[in-house]
């Protein structure tokens, strides 16, 4: 799925790094632990989560995350957007909810990686 | 196979939350430009993050020196914080001190040492109540 199709779907604005909007992504992950994140995420290209500072792009930088989804209309502060744009991640900020947002994509084909399809 | 290796130090700084992973950042876009592959990359990066993050959030910060070898990194984590009175008992998943304000930054989930350990070839733990604690972490290189 592009990431792009993820914003469409899920009503989001990207906030930094458009020109990565068409880039392909094939898995993701929920969590507003980052602890979780580096412990249990394998490869998933898409951290879904209602955190929203700066060790979240800094986990998914860790992690080979490609493109962070903010939930509930969260705003970032310049810094993290400055972070996410200097490691080409995407931020996308979306005004659903976790539960919501996590459904609608994996109804869209969005899967949750290790036994992806 | 040479001895030589790729020198790197770091002071860990505790004021600035924000900045915390920076060093683990650094090291990381260096292993990138050297060309190791992404897996190994990976396993250093989230060895030393977690590491960094909690000589931020347990001992006010540290210092963390990489070496970067032909077939392995060796990373020391060494801080004088409050020390680990229980090594075996921190060393479990799920064990954890720390407060809530932490947990509000999205760690503090008792997962960071276990996972050291996993992402790491070897790791040893030496600490002191009141004096400090030190790490050292190995990753080979595939
Ligand atoms: N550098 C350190 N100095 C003092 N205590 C530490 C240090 N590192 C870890 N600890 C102690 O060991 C415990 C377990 O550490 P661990 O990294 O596994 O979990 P955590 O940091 O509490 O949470 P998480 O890593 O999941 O965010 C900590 O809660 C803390 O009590
Ligand atoms: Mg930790």
């Amino acid at each position: 799925m592009k990431i792009s199709e993820i914003a469409e779907i899920l009503n989001a604005e990207a906030l930094c790094c458009k020109d990565k909007l068409s880039d392909e992504v094939f898995s993701a992950c929920a969590s507003d632990m980052m602890s979780d994140v580096l412990a249990f995420v394998k490869d998933q290209a898409v951290l879904v989560t209602g955190l929203c500072n700066p060790q979240v792009v800094r986990t998914a930088e860790m992690m080979d995350i490609r493109c962070i989804l903010l939930v509930r209309d969260k705003h970032p502060d310049a810094t993290i957007l400055a972070l996410a744009e200097s490691k080409g991640i995407v931020v996308l900020r979306s005004p659903h909810r976790m539960y919501i947002a996590c459904g609608l994509l994996y109804n869209a084909g969005l899967c949750g990686g290790e036994h992806c399809v | 196979m040479s001895d030589e290796c790729i020198r790197l130090e770091f002071k860990v700084d505790s004021e600035n939350f924000a900045s915390a992973g920076s060093a683990s950042e650094a090291v990381k876009t260096q292993l990138k430009l050297l060309g190791i592959n992404s897996h190994d990359v990976r396993r250093v990066a989230i060895a030393m993050y977690e590491g960094e993050i909690n000589m931020v959030i347990h001992a006010k910060g540290g210092t963390a020196v990489v070496e970067i070898y032909q077939n392995r990194v060796d990373i020391t984590l060494a801080d004088r914080g409050p020390g680990i009175a229980d090594i075996d008992l921190a060393m479990k998943e799920g064990y954890s001190t720390a407060p809530d304000n932490i947990r509000e930054l999205g760690f503090g989930a008792g997962m960071g040492l276990p996972n050291m350990k996993k992402n790491t070839d070897e790791m040893r733990i030496v600490s002191n109540p009141g004096v400090g604690t030190t790490i050292y972490m190995k990753v080979n290189l595939t």
